[in-house]
């Protein structure tokens, strides 16, 4: 088992528009890629579950194979930088999608 | 058809950028010198109270950068998003700062366009009630009449319409009001009759400048080449580099969707795009593809005022209390809202984040334990400032000094790094509108009025 957060160069999040954050993890490593890719591990009930969410929230979720890369997109409980947001550019929410352990 | 350059100084107008880089820029003759100057990143405040996101004085030392160079090789200079929202008050502040900086370098005979995209609220209300108003996303919220009286004033993303009129006039400086980040980008290329799926592209790498490089920043220069073929990102600092992992993972950037983006009335679709390394830094970009909606849509943005804050911040340090952190939290709030028996609680929200146990994440924090020591910020939200300054001193004062079971440390909880430690917040805001509103064509709202520097305002042309 190894953590995504091992296996990407990059485990990020932003803001996409103020109702949305959107993770990214980013791969240098194609065989790295193919492996998170292939385990069929990160699914959009997980991503509910890690972030709290109705599935239904969960509205991209993306491997793109041109840039190495994974997208998931959610809908924002909060919405950026009103009462009771805690991360107004979203940019400190990749934690519970990198800390997923992706099988050998 | 020749190459057609964009020098893209920085990706947020104030956040400053290397001379050095700059030049080498305007050394390989750039047609343009196109900047984004706005996000909504920051939150909703800026656009509900008119205020900027850099200080006026990093805005005018790019901006003095970009006019005189501009001026001086003949080429025009735009900029999307004035001011950080786009909104009227957010383009004459820019208009204020261009106007010092004409006065001082002594620049005449300039055509300026300024492109103003403030929406009124009666075309709002229209599309609202004919139901032609769609929420941009799940978590925002219904517009009813009475949010959208409350919201300040609403904005719309203009896309590459109002910039290629403007240089069509001949405009030398083009102050946009609320664009689409890629849009202004995107407008000297188009005017000039290149492939617009390949200028929305290169727009949407060069709003961020040198982000696309390794390593990546915003607060470097990048210049983009369009051509037949499709376009080459080339960074300005011999310390940065592009490769095609690092441009291909760019187009991933804050947006909900790693290859299809939405704009005014366009669809890039970049699924198809290649990414190739073109010279040692340089990478060339093939591919990209554009469609024309069938319905030209805009999006508004538009935010109001929900609330006053009073916060303050201590740090705990007794293991004893910490432990126990949460529960003493709670009664805290218990004992508060009994003092105020008067106040109806459901009035005022008091909120803690504790800071070193999961202030970030919140309910998600996959480790919640807290450390040795942790930083706390309570806030009470109020309709009022005096009430929210009310309620907390209660607060403050309750939790500095709240007795619970086996408490050991009797002379206080919390370590206040500040005297006075109550911080009265100011308003706070939230987007009420975000929403897609059809309109005729890209032009219609945004109108453009020219004047010339030195010279007379030259009234409306729509």
């Amino acid at each position: 088992m190894a953590r995504l957060y091992d296996l990407a160069s990059v485990v990020r999040s932003k803001n996409s528009g103020p109702f949305e954050i959107t993770l990214d993890a980013l791969f240098e490593d194609p065989a790295a890629y193919q492996r998170v890719k292939q385990s069929g591990v990160i699914t959009k009930k997980l991503i509910a579950t890690l972030y709290h969410v109705e599935e239904a929230s969960v509205t991209t979720l993306v491997f793109f194979d041109t840039a190495y890369g994974l997208k998931v997109t959610f809908a924002r409980r909060v919405s950026s930088g009103t009462c009771l947001d805690s991360d107004v550019y979203g940019a400190q929410q990749h934690i519970p999608l990198a800390y997923i352990e992706i099988p050998d | 058809m020749r190459p057609f350059r964009i020098l893209s100084p920085c990706g947020m107008l104030g956040y400053g950028f290397p001379e050095a880089s700059f030049h080498r820029g305007m050394a390989l003759q750039p047609d343009a010198i196109v900047v984004d100057a706005g996000s909504t990143d920051a939150g909703p405040h800026k656009l509900g109270l008119g205020t900027a996101i850099v200080s006026p004085q990093a805005c005018k030392k790019d901006l003095t950068l970009m006019i005189t160079a501009g001026a001086r090789a003949g080429i025009p200079v735009i900029i999307g998003s004035a001011g950080g929202s786009g909104a009227r008050k957010h383009v004459l502040w820019t208009r204020r700062i261009i106007d010092e900086i004409i006065e001082e370098q002594h620049i005449t005979g300039k055509k300026i366009a300024t492109i103003w995209a403030d929406i009124p609220k009666e075309s709002v209300t229209r599309a609202m009630c004919d139901g032609t108003l769609l929420p941009l996303g799940l978590a925002v919220k219904p517009l009813t009449p009475d949010r959208l009286e409350r919201t300040t004033g609403v904005v719309a993303q203009m896309g590459h319409e109002p910039f290629v009129e403007a240089l069509r006039q001949g405009a030398d400086i083009i102050i946009g009001g609320r664009a689409y980040d890629p849009s202004p980008f995107a407008a000297p290329a188009i005017l000039h009759g290149y492939s617009p799926a390949y200028a929305y592209h290169l727009g949407k790498v060069l709003e961020c400048a040198a982000l696309c490089a390794t390593p990546g920043t915003t607060k470097d220069c990048m210049l983009g080449t369009i051509d037949d073929e499709g376009f080459i990102v080339t960074p300005l600092s011999p310390e940065r580099k592009c490769t095609p992992l690092s441009v291909a993972a760019h187009t991933f950037y804050e947006k909900d969707h790693p290859y299809t983006l939405h704009g005014p009335g366009i669809t890039m679709d970049l699924s198809g795009c290649r990414f190739t390394q073109y010279d040692d830094v340089s990478v060339r970009v093939t591919g990209s593809r554009l469609s024309v909606d069938d319905t030209y849509r805009i999006k508004l943005e538009g935010a109001m005022q929900v609330a006053y804050r009073t916060f303050v911040l201590a740090g705990i340090r007794d293991e004893l209390l910490l432990s126990h952190l949460k529960e003493v939290e709670s009664a805290v709030v218990r004992q508060v809202q009994a003092y105020y028996h008067e106040i109806d609680p459901d009035t005022y929200t008091i909120h803690f984040m504790n800071y070193g146990m999961d202030a970030v994440l919140g309910d998600c924090e996959p480790n919640p334990a807290p450390g040795h020591e942790v930083g706390v910020m309570f806030e009470v939200l109020a309709p009022s400032q005096e009430m929210a300054n009310m309620i907390c001193a209660t607060l403050r004062s309750t939790f500095l000094h709240y007795g619970y079971p086996g408490r050991k440390s009797t002379a206080g909880n919390l370590a206040f790094p500040f005297a006075p430690s109550d911080i009265p917040f100011g308003p706070v805001f939230e987007f009420s509108v975000y929403h897609l509103m059809p309109v005729p064509d890209g032009l219609t709202m945004f109108p453009i009025e020219y004047d010339t520097a030195g010279g007379e305002r030259h009234g409306t042309v729509v």
